[in-house]
């Protein structure tokens, strides 16, 4: 048999030649624990990551929807922008994204993205409003592109930091808000969407409670060299396990959220994708960042194919790249993202399809080995949303 | 029943009479992870060693299984079916895939034992 697990993990934009093979892999802070704790550990945007632990995928999966799942996404960007006042920051960081910053109270986060002339979608970023910093956190294999292309267009006054000093945690679950308030009290008054300084087993840190998984959770920046420290403390509690890269991967695939480089990529707008949700109406009029002219006019006149979720009818998983076609066998898409729903127990997967076969409910064939496989355009997430909200 | 042979590919084939029974290694399903998917191929299908067989799904990928020898598909484990989970439980046992009346005896030759297939797969580390 032939295993694919060399490219498995590479995301698409990060081909051969932009990563050969004797680039060494980087490491993050938590390294040696993931070896420790018995992960198999595989290349992921140029880090050497654990892409599960002895738990399986499977476990851990089901963990982290049960439980509280501990992931090390250290390999993410963590930038601060600032400037003469916050509003400053977020008005500069408008001029290259679509949504609204400007109105975030400090302690507010929101999702967005970095957009090109064309609307196309250069990274998907999380942005948070710390006092008069602006905070934002971003893809690992978009951060270097992220840094320049920010450097390179802020005003005076303004500045960008990477914060590379710091390594980036996520607990998520159900158990998630009981264990962080178990070791920092103060976490129980933050809600989804949330940010603040706490203090987690004697560590300074800065937690949002937010994540990837679409359950409740926090993503917690600390010091790289509180990092170790910071993991054990959290492994301690009964509720957390480690989770890898597999879980949140089939976690993030069953809560309908994008994975950047495979389900929106700069070829793809916010529009087709579905994102528009995250474009505030002063945006959508003002303009004022780049494509805006390309967004308005799909907002006016439609696009013409639309990012679905799809619920495969038998049991074969229809992955990445697997052509969608309608009942005469005529191209109508391609699958971005697609495997096994653990929680479901059955495949999913989603999208991109022609409007005209994007309702909830519509009919399609998917191309499997030669085989059209039925498949129903289903409603995203797979797994209902549970964040902690007001 | 005859010994067990392994591919490097790591498929293994246990011989009785004219049959052959044929699986992944318990290596395989190891380095696969849950196994949640099987699709094995119809009963009377030719197949030919070094094609593809079956194809084998984690809950990341999918991959394919190879013919470890020449010959027609007498049975198949529909039971993977329901509980694909099985491969990784019992690969050297409840987790076949199918039965394969050989063509061509002389392939097991250049198929490896226990003991040549475990030096292989340490080698791999």
């Amino acid at each position: 048999m032939r295993f694919h697990r060399k490219g498995e993990w590479r995301i698409p934009i990060l081909s051969e030649d932009v990563l050969p093979e004797t680039e060494s892999l980087k490491q993050t802070p938590l390294h040696a624990l993931h070896v420790e704790l018995g992960a198999k550990m595989v290349p992921f945007a140029g880090y050497d990551m654990p892409v599960q632990y002895p738990m399986g995928i499977l476990g851990e999966h089901q963990h982290a929807r049960a439980g509280a799942g501990l992931f090390d996404v250290s390999h993410m960007g963590q930038f601060r922008i600032t400037a003469p006042s916050y509003d400053a920051a977020a008005a500069a960081i408008e001029t290259l994204c679509p949504n609204d910053f400007r109105s975030l109270k400090s302690g507010q986060q929101r999702y967005g993205f970095l957009t090109n002339p064309k609307g196309g979608i250069l990274d998907d970023l999380m942005v948070t409003r710390d006092g008069e910093v602006l905070r934002m956190v971003v893809n690992a294999a978009c951060k270097d592109a992220d840094y320049g292309h920010i450097a390179g267009h802020l005003p005076a006054g303004c500045k960008i930091e990477r914060l590379d000093d710091f390594a980036l945690l996520a607990l998520q679950g159900p158990k998630a808000g009981a264990v962080v308030a178990r070791l920092a009290p103060a976490s129980a008054q933050m809600t989804f969407m949330t940010g603040a300084k706490l203090e987690i087993a004697g560590i300074s840190c800065y937690a949002t409670r937010s994540g990837y998984t679409g359950e409740d959770g926090f993503e917690i920046s600390v010091p790289n060299t509180s990092a170790v420290n910071f993991a054990r403390a959290l492994l301690q509690e009964p509720e957390v396990k480690p989770i890898g890269l597999g879980a949140r991967d089939s976690l993030r695939l069953e809560a309908g959220l994008c994975l950047y480089g495979s389900d929106i990529t700069e070829k793809t707008t916010p529009v087709e994708a579905g994102l528009s949700w995250a474009i505030a109406e002063r945006r959508r009029k003002e303009g004022g960042f780049p494509g805006d002219a390309v967004l308005q006019k799909q907002w006016a006149e439609g696009v013409s194919r639309k990012r679905v979720g799809l619920l495969p009818e038998g049991k074969a998983p229809a992955r990445a790249h697997t052509e969608i076609a309608n009942d005469e066998g005529r191209e109508i898409g391609e699958i971005t993202s697609g495997g096994f729903g653990p929680s479901l127990g059955k495949p999913i997967a989603m999208g991109y399809v022609a409007t005209a076969s994007a309702a909830i409910g519509s009919a399609v064939n998917l191309m499997v080995r030669g085989k059209a496989l039925p498949a129903r355009v289903a409603k995203m997430p797979f797994t209902p949303h549970r964040y902690h909200r007001n | 029943m005859g010994t067990i042979r392994y591919t490097k590919e790591h498929e293994w084939v246990l011989v009785d009479g004219d049959t052959a029974t044929v699986g992944i290694s318990p290596y395989a399903q190891e380095q696969l992870g849950d196994v949640v998917f099987v699709e094995l191929p119809e009963v009377g299908k030719k197949i030919e060693k070094g094609k593809e067989m079956a194809v084998v799904e984690s809950v990341k990928a999918a991959s394919e299984v190879y013919a470890p020898i020449t010959g027609e598909v007498a049975e198949v484990n529909n039971a993977l079916t329901d509980a694909p989970a099985t491969v990784n439980e019992d690969a050297l046992g409840k987790g076949w895939f199918a039965k394969i009346k050989l063509a061509n005896k002389a392939e097991l030759d250049g198929l490896m034992d226990e003991a040549a297939y475990k030096a292989y797969v340490d080698g791999l580390h």
